[in-house]
């Protein structure tokens, strides 16, 4: 949803010329929604899947839903990855019943803070950095950002620090696979068409 | 290396070092953070207020009293453990030996725990 949205809406509101009743809300969506909704759209089947997956532990995630911001983030720049990884927190959390409980703070907090390293990692030479250190700082900064919800909200307990080496050996692991999952999909996107492998 | 080929190219030189540093970072943390401190002395807490400060170094056994009943907590070669509990599930009595600082087995509904304490007590530093 970009800022002309409410424009459209409003116009949609007065579009009774179009022989639509006067309270009919139109709408007008651009392209660049659609696309942000289809990979939002992507981003919460992958989730859906992934909470099928046994954990061993609580919290330990793959996190494949990182792999569309990862692509958007590429393809589209930071503000279309961030509309992908918040819009899939929100809907994701309407999904499985758990909106504003501890879950969706959790996730939130992580998604925000993968953001805000993925806002600084862009700007590093693409020459020398691909997805996949896009994606480690992500699944850092995303740990970092929920073992402080955790414990500044959640358990003020000092004995989680315990927790740290398992959740960030997972983020790197699991970062590590992801970035490289994105950068093979997006191997393609800088050779021209005739040099494409499927 | 044909199940590295694929993937040539989609690693990049900075990626290796950030895979380097990454790694760097977690054997740290897990180093500070894993460095099991030996416990020297046992906290056992009844309804939240501290009902006895004993040391690991003498093996001994201590009833303590709660709500539903008295449990009984061991001490052995260093180590302590919940050995008997009147409360339903068992979670503190199965949770078996504890010899590290930091640790602790909490009986909930008796409202009984043990915590492991060091000389000094190691995660201060986030909590103040």
């Amino acid at each position: 949803m970009t800022a002309s949205t409410t424009e459209n809406l409003r116009e949609g509101e007065r579009g009774k010329g179009k022989g639509k009743s006067p309270s009919s809300i139109l709408l007008n969506t651009t392209p660049e929604d659609h696309h942000i909704a289809k990979m939002a759209a992507v981003a919460l089947g992958l989730t859906v899947f992934e909470n099928a997956i046994p954990s061993p532990l609580p919290g330990v995630k793959p996190g494949l839903a990182n792999i569309i911001t990862l692509i958007v983030l590429a393809r589209y720049g930071w503000r279309a990855a961030a509309w992908v990884a918040l819009l899939r927190v929100v809907a994701g959390s309407l999904l499985f019943g758990n909106f504003l409980a501890p879950g969706f703070f959790l996730s939130l907090s992580g998604a925000l803070c993968s953001l805000g390293a993925l806002a600084i990692s862009m700007h590093l030479p693409q020459r020398w950095f691909g997805a996949v250190t896009h994606s480690i700082l992500a699944a850092f900064a995303h740990i970092a950002g929920q073992m402080m919800v955790v414990y500044l909200w959640l358990i003020p307990h000092s004995g989680i620090a315990y927790l740290i080496p398992i959740f960030a050996t997972a983020a790197l692991v699991f970062g590590a696979v992801n970035g490289l999952i994105a950068a093979r999909f997006m191997d393609n996107d800088d050779k021209p068409v005739t040099e494409r492998q499927a | 290396m044909n199940l590295y080929e694929p993937f040539r190219s989609s690693i990049k030189a900075g990626d290796w070092l950030t895979l380097l540093l990454g790694c760097a970072c977690v054997i740290l943390l897990t180093l500070k953070l894993w460095n099991g401190e030996i416990a020297d002395r046992a906290i056992i807490r009844s309804g939240g207020k501290i009902f006895k400060e004993v040391s690991l170094s003498r093996d001994l056994q201590i009833e303590v009293p709660g709500p539903l009943g008295v449990s009984i907590i061991s001490i052995e070669k260093r180590k302590a453990r919940i050995s008997s509990d009147p409360s339903p599930r068992q979670y503190c009595v199965r949770q078996g030996w504890l010899q590290q600082a930091g640790e602790i087995a909490i009986c909930l509904p008796n409202e009984v725990s043990v915590e492991l304490t060091g000389n000094a007590k190691k995660y201060d530093s986030l909590n103040y």
